[in-house]
């Protein structure tokens, strides 16, 4: 029996989409805290997301 | 400062534009439309010869290029120039001295006067390729982009000599330039030595972001879906922290300080590769995003063809619409962590602290 790939391509999403949810959610937390701050953890937020969709993007070539 | 009702009227008439796809549906019902689009958004990633704006089919059903055509510059024991009109777009031989060339699925092959080309069972074409050093449109667009940055950052340069206040494009220019060097390059290398990285840097950001820009325009300009040219600027990232690095980034891959004497044997591997996907990570994730954003756009735009309705041309459009506005974020923020991720490589590699302290 094959998996077909569109599984595996819609699990990665699933994966990407939480993690980012939860970086933006501790962010959005974050910022509720010290809103004086909001700059460095934007900076810090895009880079983990980049980080995270790097890895998406490269799991979805290979499905 | 215009009066409010003209302001009004022009937004309402950019509403109703989505309207206007509704037109031009009915050519094209014979053949299958969505292998159609699929051809089409192919052409668009892949690297052509000419440099080609658009094509239209006439009535009679002959197809009009305009645009320009490049040259070809191949190596095969001697050095072969021609213009690439000769190919006249993939549908005849060019001769060049005694050797033909033809174009297959958009690479060069040489072969017999008849131009015939032998697949092998997964269809892929087993002609001799001559080593090809053509400037394509890809090429092309590196060449015009570079000039174009190296002109306008001259004459912005120019501009210091005489005040320190910058005149003309310096002044959008600079405060770009000060947040690399203030938010990207210090932060992450450190006030000591982020002057040697500086020029890198600043121009992987500008260029990058140039040519994402550029890919979102209707000329077809698709230098970053190119993963060759994504993977030249990672393998810049990756030299230049190889040999600027210092002693403390080298023990830290093969022989870590405060971490016992066998672990150090089994994570000396780990991190080396550790140093390659670094760089690969950079490649992949940029040709990824401005790919994956680019074949979304155009299947969305494909998609307003296949619906031929009022309502899902239309819908299409604005979905089209909005996700080009994301583009255009997109765009700069993968230039921006490009440039944040490669100063974070050339930080940990310049980095020195005092190893009084076990890790």
């Amino acid at each position: 029996m094959e998996i077909p790939s569109i599984v595996g391509a819609g699990l990665i999403v699933i994966g990407a989409g939480m993690g980012i949810g939860r970086i933006g959610g501790s962010a959005m937390d974050a910022i509720a805290r010290q809103p004086e701050a909001s700059g460095k953890i934007q900076t810090a937020m895009l880079i983990a997301a980049a980080l995270i969709e790097g890895i998406g993007f490269a799991a979805l070539f290979a499905a | 400062m215009r009066s409010k009702l003209t302001i009004r009227l022009i937004t309402l008439l950019f509403f109703l534009l989505p309207f206007l796809s509704m037109a031009g549906g009915e050519k094209g019902t014979e053949t299958d439309i969505k292998s159609e689009i699929k051809a089409y958004i192919q052409h668009h990633l892949e690297d052509t010869y000419d440099f080609g704006l658009w094509s239209y089919t006439t009535d009679e059903g002959v197809h009009e290029y305009i645009g320009f055509p490049l040259p070809v510059i191949l190596w095969d024991n001697g050095l072969q120039v021609f213009s690439s009109s000769k190919f006249h777009h993939g549908e005849s031989v060019a001769q060049a001295g005694d050797a033909n060339y033809k174009l297959d699925h958009g690479k060069i092959y040489k072969t017999d006067a008849e131009g015939t080309i032998t697949y092998d069972e997964t269809h892929h074409a087993t002609n001799v390729k001559p080593l090809d050093f053509s400037i394509t449109k890809n090429v092309f667009t590196i060449m015009i982009v570079s000039l174009l940055l190296f002109f306008v950052f001259s004459r912005m340069a120019k501009t210091y000599k005489t005040n320190s206040i910058p005149s003309g494009i310096g002044r959008i220019l600079e405060p770009i330039v000060l947040y690399v060097r203030d938010d990207i390059a210090i932060p992450n290398i450190g006030k000591k030595h982020y002057k040697r990285y500086m020029s890198y840097l600043l121009t992987v950001f500008f260029f990058v972001w140039t040519i994402n820009l550029l890919g979102l325009t209707p000329l077809g300009i698709n230098v970053t879906n190119n993963i060759a040219v994504t993977f030249c600027l990672a393998m810049l990232t990756y030299l230049i922290t190889t040999f600027t690095a210092k002693k403390d980034y080298w023990m830290h891959i093969f022989w870590m300080p405060g971490v016992p004497k066998l672990m150090r044997l089994v994570l000396a591997p780990i991190e080396l590769l550790g140093t390659f996907i670094k760089p690969f990570s950079l490649m992949i994730r940029l040709y990824a995003n401005i790919t994956a954003g680019h074949i979304v756009l155009m299947s969305l735009i494909g998609l307003m063809f296949i619906f031929k309705s009022w309502l899902g041309s239309s819908l299409s459009f604005v979905l089209a619409f909005g996700l080009g506005i994301l583009e255009l974020l997109v765009a700069a923020l993968q230039a921006y962590i490009f440039t944040m991720l490669s100063a974070l490589y050339f930080g940990s590699a310049v980095e020195e602290h005092d190893h009084d302290h076990a890790h």
